[in-house]
């Protein structure tokens, strides 16, 4: 669904730019900056900056992570569905989450992070996913809204990493981006429906944008000026659009969408600027968009701890595959079977640890 | 005589997935018989490359491939049939909208 393209672990106003030259290997490092210059494509098994290495594993495994807590707030609604033709929609759709989630975990692991790090590291809170995630699903038009704006938000973000610097994540952005149209026209499809129907639906529909709109604004993150990340990222060819013109982009092209559809977008400074071509919008509370980042958003506990439940409870699935297969390899080898009963036993220990 | 690393007989069988562009994935394009993984990559570049057709080579011994069974094909398959609201154009969106 969605990355924030900065780093959390600093706090905000103590961040300043990475350096943006390597003195690991000069000369590897020249024919890198060539490639990067030349628009091309880096490769897993090519030379890269420890930096640059660093920079993606954090992006495309935060990236991976919001595919799969995304999952959480729709699939609230999966039981709720209002018919077995919405029913079938939102799982399916929650079914593309995890799938995306997985191609991005895989895209990941070809810089030479195992997908255990990158678990353990979201389970214990190191490592963020889209806050976007950490407010709850109050109604069923959340489900939709979540799939025109959330996804609407998340496809602006994701169709210029399609051309990303490092080839698996490119290719696998491309492989998200085609999947990613049937999510927000579904979401917008069913709000239409239910702006049909009675005051009600109406006025729930209306109160679902009212509460997401500011948060799928932050989803692009800070303001430029205050994002010195996106410099470096922008000079090794990961992020191609800055966060504001990203943010502008969304905006210019929902508020012709939320007319056709019949609802108010909830700021009073939102007026098309014929000068500047664009939409003018308000500011954005971003004290309250770090305060969520950093754990203090309406669902964060909730949602990390459903994900390590999860985890925890898929446990013995895990176990008793790899005890099939290692039976299937060796008969009734006693001393390997032992070794592997140790094995996930440490390995518990860890996730509890992570817990 | 049984020995525990049996010489090989006959060149084992390589498959082989050619990058036909940079950033584009390795696709599929045949397989060919080589002693080892360096020889079959040479093999590979004169079989089927000789006219520009990659800029990168993988070769995957054929005896590590699971394949899907031919029998399987309407289990595996058959369910995504009836999904059609997978695809975006299930979605009736009106024309003022324009490109979502």
């Amino acid at each position: 669904m969605y990355t924030q393209s900065f780093n959390v672990q600093e706090t905000p106003g103590q961040k300043k730019a990475a350096p943006v030259a390597s003195l690991e290997n000069p000369e590897a490092q020249t024919r890198f900056d060539a490639r990067i210059d030349a628009d091309g494509k880096i490769e897993p098994q090519d030379w890269m900056p420890e930096a640059y290495r660093k920079t993606l594993v954090r992006q495309i495994s935060q990236h991976a992570h919001s595919e799969i807590v995304g999952m959480l707030p729709e699939g609230n609604w999966i039981s709720r569905a209002p018919s077995l033709k919405r029913k079938a929609i939102l799982i399916a759709k929650v079914q593309d989450e995890g799938g995306h989630g997985l191609y991005l975990y895989s895209a990941a692991e070809t810089l030479g992070t195992g997908r255990d790090q990158m678990l353990a590291d979201l389970h214990s809170g190191k490592a963020k996913y889209s806050s976007i995630f950490n407010y709850p699903t109050l109604n069923w038009a959340d489900v939709g809204t979540i799939g025109w704006l959330v996804d609407g938000a998340a496809i602006m973000n994701q169709i210029p990493l399609c051309r990303c610097s490092y080839g698996p994540y490119a290719r696998a952005m491309i492989r998200v981006c085609k999947e990613e149209s049937f999510h927000q026209r579904q979401g917008y499809e069913a709000l239409l429906v239910m702006m049909q129907g009675t005051a009600e639906q109406k006025a729930m529909v209306q109160d679902s944008v009212n509460r997401f709109w500011w948060k799928c604004l932050a989803m692009f993150g800070p303001p430029d000026a205050n994002s010195p990340h996106s410099e470096q990222a922008m000079r090794w060819g990961i992020k191609r659009i800055s966060n504001d013109d990203l943010r502008q982009k969304f905006i210019d092209a929902t508020v012709p969408q939320a007319n056709v559809l019949g609802v108010t977008l909830p700021d009073p400074k939102l007026k098309w600027n014929e000068e500047r071509q664009h939409y003018d919008h308000g500011e954005i509370d971003w004290d309250e968009f770090w305060a969520t980042v950093n754990g203090n958003g309406p669902c964060n506990h909730e949602r990390l701890s459903t994900r390590v439940k999860a985890h925890n409870d898929g446990q013995w699935v895990r176990d008793a595959a790899l005890a099939h297969a290692n039976k299937q390899l060796c008969g009734t080898d006693q001393e390997l079977r032992s070794n592997f009963a140790l094995s996930s036993t440490d390995r518990k220990n860890q996730h509890k640890e992570a817990a | 005589m049984s020995t525990t690393t049996p010489a090989l007989k006959d060149w084992p069988l390589w498959e082989v997935f050619v990058r036909s562009k940079q950033g584009l994935e390795h696709k599929h394009c045949g397989s060919l018989h080589a002693s080892d993984a360096q020889h079959a990559l040479q093999m590979a570049r004169d079989v089927y490359t000789r006219r520009q057709e990659g800029v990168s080579i993988w070769v995957v011994p054929s005896k590590s491939i699971a394949a899907s069974a031919p029998e399987d094909k309407d289990a595996l398959f058959d369910p995504a049939a009836d999904k059609i609201y997978r695809h975006p154009t299930f979605y009736d969106i009106p024309e003022e909208v324009g490109h979502m």
